[in-house]
């Protein structure tokens, strides 16, 4: 048996009559690569708030990383990584200062922040860059970045809201790289994302509509039970139903 | 005449004078559906503000419906439709109110030229009281969409409609597009979506400022040098680490489901099949399948 | 026109929909009326005075005793000596001096009239006018206190000096004062802010690219704030009138007309500022510090513009603010008509061209 990493129990939260997340009960497990997907407006944001533990569910239970997402919410928050496409890093920083700032605030001691920088530039093939501004990178550079730093505490979880929007397809795929290499490690990554090949790089993948996981599978599987050959085609017969936007 | 030709339109910005758009030439045909194909930073916003008249170019030039786009900006600002990447709506006006707020700008009313945005906007008329911020992606897109079309524009510019929507929603904007193409609208799109690239007539691939190709699709992806395969595995991962070791392979990119492969010389498909299941993976399928735009963009941005 | 009109609407729209703006816009200026007319005028109470008496007679100490028996001073005698009064008023230890002359009961009885001197220090002039009119106060009441056993009447002549601010200007000078900055924060800021909000939003990349003129769009920005800020004076001028007691004494039209034209000013400044700024956050900055800080500080409304070294004298005179005090003060307060005030509307007039050519050269007809 798999250790469970984000179990959900009929996860929902209200806002006033309006049920942006309805009952969601999922499982995900350690090092699996979850694919979090639904149309704008299916209730992935309210969801994944929920689950970093930046916001309280108005009921249901759910348990990230080993603790409960009503009462241990500094726990969940040192124990996972986030990176949106939105916020990233600082651009006004270097690539040392960031890496050092995002380091600090996550209790990495300064021997441990040295070496892990230096790990990390060296990876990415950064050396020439680590003391430019952020700012002048490429935004392909900048993502992947963002992704490292996320990982730079060794989160048990990362969670990746959009994270290659408008990047081009040899970075998008370097980028997915290190998301395998760091899934490799034991890192379970759940990542929401509107490229639906991109949906296929995942282990499992949940569809929410109108609140609701509609399906929850491997990509393979969904495609046969929706008897249809590609990943789109099978989000466009979930999401075509919807009824709300965002 | 074409509808827009771009002649070695450069521009530069800044003190550091990096070039966001490098010596473009392009034409456009009237009545096409043209795409600019590039990730974000490959300059397609600028040359969009540049034909739009909002920028003045560095180098170069270029007409859009028959003028200039420096001399005669005038001419070209009351012809041309415009969308920008960002939804550009007044968020506390109403969906009538920004609609004839635009109508009125362009010096036309909503009646006038409803034909034109008959389909789009009864799939929001029901809401039309509602203030435009408290619409849906999908819906503010298609707001934007009539406000742009409202004064019936000979060449309309879209820049990045579909970005950040959804797929279903991106699957019917497209097919509103086609339908205005048909009304004899030129229309010039950009996206950073690969897979919206078959959807135009004709595309450009774009990158770091310069057009790395322009076709039709179907030539773009049927001039492909190599042959290209699909290959799967039960690990993906473990499929692209050994992929990557293999002497024979020239590259290799997961893309969907599939890793599609391509080698450095003609290769037996058992002799692939052999290797990697030699290398511990499970599962393997191999076959010989066509390229994609995407593959084709991968395979330029390489050389 | 009709597209004009339409976008004049739009704007209305804008402003009337956003509560907050509203708030600003009509809440302020009736804040700030009430701050400056009520909470600032205090009641002074126990303020240190210092008595010099050269007299040391009867009327003297008389009314000596009757100024410490009032609840509203602390007196220091001083023996004699003079040079005392100006080291105690520089240390801002006393509020305000007396000083008896010599013979002052043989001058009251033999010549029936005697002089007193009062000196305050005016550097703030409301309490220094307060205090004196307290002192005087009781000054005619000993005055009719004799008078009553008198045949001929005795007069005490107090001869008033204002130290550091002669003209104890800004006495009743808040609400021209309120007035300008109120003007001032609303046509600089909220103009400024209006129009980069259309550039951060993205919908001026939508009107450059349309047949209607780049420079009605931000004329048309204009017009709305224009309107509300005439409302803005009204209101203010209502309050004056009917709370505060304070009457309009000059022409009431021409009043209005200084007024539009002071807007005007803070109008093109408003678009001078916006044309030159991206983000509605620089925009607001800008205003507040750029714009209001000087107001308060060189308008000759917080701090008498005589009082400051001769350097930020000569920066005050391009403070558009100053100019339209003056004129609120000449034509509210004084009563005067347009011969007065001609030299300062001129240069008020001037100064907005001058703004008005420097953001029609800067404006731009595309982006960056």
């Amino acid at each position: 048996m798999q250790d469970v990493v984000i179990k959900t129990d009929k996860l929902t939260k209200r806002f006033g009559d309006f049920v942006a997340t309805n009952a969601i009960t999922l499982e995900v497990y350690k090092g699996e690569i979850f694919g979090f997907l639904g149309a704008n407006g299916a209730g992935k944001t309210t969801a994944m708030r929920m689950l970093c533990g930046l916001s309280k569910p108005s009921s249901g239970n759910a348990v990230i990383a080993g603790y409960d997402v009503y009462r241990e919410t500094e726990q969940i928050k040192k124990n996972i990584g986030y990176m949106s496409q939105k916020f990233s890093l600082y651009e006004d920083l270097t690539v040392l200062e960031n890496i050092r700032f995002f380091g600090g605030i996550y209790g990495l001691t300064n021997q441990q922040i040295k070496t892990k920088s230096e790990e990390l530039i060296a990876r990415l093939g950064l050396e020439g860059e680590a003391k430019k501004l952020v700012g002048s990178l490429p935004l392909g550079w900048k993502q992947k970045l963002s992704f490292s730093v996320a990982v730079l505490h060794e989160p048990k979880i990362v969670f990746l809201d959009e994270p290659t929007g408008g990047v081009d397809p040899v970075t998008r795929r370097q980028f997915w790289d290190l998301i395998y290499a760091a899934a490799e490690q034991g890192v379970t990554i759940f990542v929401t994302t509107h490229y639906m090949d991109e949906a296929e790089y995942c282990n499992r993948i949940s569809i929410m509509v109108d609140g609701k996981v509609e399906a929850l599978d491997s990509p393979t599987q969904l495609k046969r039970n929706f008897k249809v050959s590609s990943m789109d085609e099978v989000f466009y017969q979930l999401a075509r139903g919807a009824k709300r936007g965002d | 005449m074409h509808a827009v030709k771009l002649n070695n339109l450069t521009k530069v910005y800044g003190k550091e004078k990096s070039v966001a758009v490098d010596n473009v030439s392009l034409t456009v045909e009237k009545g096409e559906l043209f795409g600019l194909i590039g990730p974000d930073g490959a300059g397609k916003t600028s040359i969009f503000r540049m034909l739009t008249t909002l920028l003045l170019p560095d180098g170069g030039s270029a007409i859009v419906d028959g003028y200039d786009i420096v001399k005669d900006y005038a001419y070209i600002r009351s012809t041309v439709g415009y969308m920008p990447g960002k939804f550009s709506l007044y968020p506390d006006l109403t969906v009538e109110e920004n609609l004839s707020f635009f109508a009125t700008v362009f010096g036309t009313t909503i009646e006038e030229n409803y034909h034109l945005i008959k389909d789009i906007y009864i799939q929001i008329e029901k809401f039309k009281h509602r203030r435009a911020g408290k619409l849906s992606g999908g819906m503010k897109q298609k707001l934007a969409l009539c406000c742009a079309l409202i004064h019936k524009p000979t060449v309309l510019f879209l820049d990045e409609p579909t970005t950040g929507v959804d797929p279903v929603s991106r699957k019917e904007f497209w097919e509103m597009l086609k339908r205005l193409k048909q009304q004899g609208i030129t229309i010039m799109v950009s996206t950073p979506y690969m897979d919206e690239a078959t959807l135009c007539d004709r595309i450009a691939l774009i990158d770091q400022g310069k057009i790395l190709s322009i076709e039709t699709p179907e030539n773009i992806t049927r001039s492909y040098p190599d042959k290209l395969y699909a290959v799967k595995a039960e690990n993906m991962y473990a499929l692209l680490k050994t992929m990557e070791s293999y002497e024979h392979a020239a590259s290799s990119y997961a893309f969907g489901e599939y890793a599609h492969v391509s080698f450095r010389e003609a290769i037996s498909e058992d002799t692939v099949k052999r290797y990697l299941q030699d290398s511990g993976l499970s599962g393997v399928e191999l076959r010989p399948i066509d390229a994609t735009i995407e593959d084709c963009f991968i395979n330029l941005l390489k050389k | 026109m009709k597209q004009f009109i339409t976008f004049v609407r739009k704007e209305f729209a804008h402003v009337l929909r956003d509560r907050k703006t509203l708030l600003i816009l009509f809440g302020m200026p009736i804040m700030q009326i009430l701050i400056f007319g009520f909470a600032l005028t205090n009641e002074v109470k126990n303020s240190a005075i210092v008595v010099i008496d050269y007299a040391q007679d009867e009327a003297s100490q008389k009314l000596i005793s009757r100024i410490e028996a009032s609840r509203y001073f602390e007196v220091n005698k001083l023996s004699t000596d003079h040079h005392q009064i100006e080291e105690s008023f520089k240390a801002g230890k006393v509020k305000l001096a007396l000083i008896f002359p010599q013979n002052f009961y043989t001058d009251l009885m033999h010549q029936n009239k005697a002089q007193i001197q009062i000196i305050t220090d005016a550097t703030d002039p409301n309490t220094a006018n307060t205090l004196t009119n307290y002192v005087t106060a009781i000054i005619q009441d000993y005055q009719s206190d004799l008078n009553q056993s008198a045949s001929l009447p005795y007069r005490i002549i107090p001869e008033t000096k204002m130290l550091y601010n002669p003209q104890l200007k800004s006495v009743h000078g808040f609400v021209p004062g309120v007035m300008a900055l109120v003007l001032m924060l609303v046509c600089v800021m909220m103009t400024a802010v209006s129009i980069v909000r259309e550039k951060e939003m993205g919908t001026m990349e939508i009107l450059l690219v349309s047949p209607f003129k780049p420079l009605l769009v931000i004329l048309s920005k204009a017009v709305p704030y224009l309107i509300l800020s005439l409302i803005n004076v009204a209101s203010i001028l209502c309050l004056s009138v009917f709370v505060l007691d304070l009457p309009v004494n000059g022409s009431l039209l021409l009043l209005f007309a200084e007024s539009t034209l002071f807007i005007i000013t803070c109008l093109t400044i408003g678009i001078f500022i916006s044309v030159r700024t991206g983000s509605q956050q620089v925009a607001m900055l800008i205003s507040l510090m750029g714009m209001m800080l000087p107001t308060i500080l060189f308008s000759g409304f917080m701090f008498p513009i005589e009082n400051m070294p001769k350097v930020l004298q000569l920066v005050t005179n391009i403070v558009p603010a100053k100019w339209y005090y003056i004129i609120v003060k000449l034509i509210m307060i004084k009563g005067l008509g347009f011969s007065a005030i001609w030299k300062e509307t001129l240069i008020l007039a001037s100064m907005t061209l001058f703004l008005l050519i420097v953001s029609l050269k800067n404006f731009k007809i595309r982006l960056a």
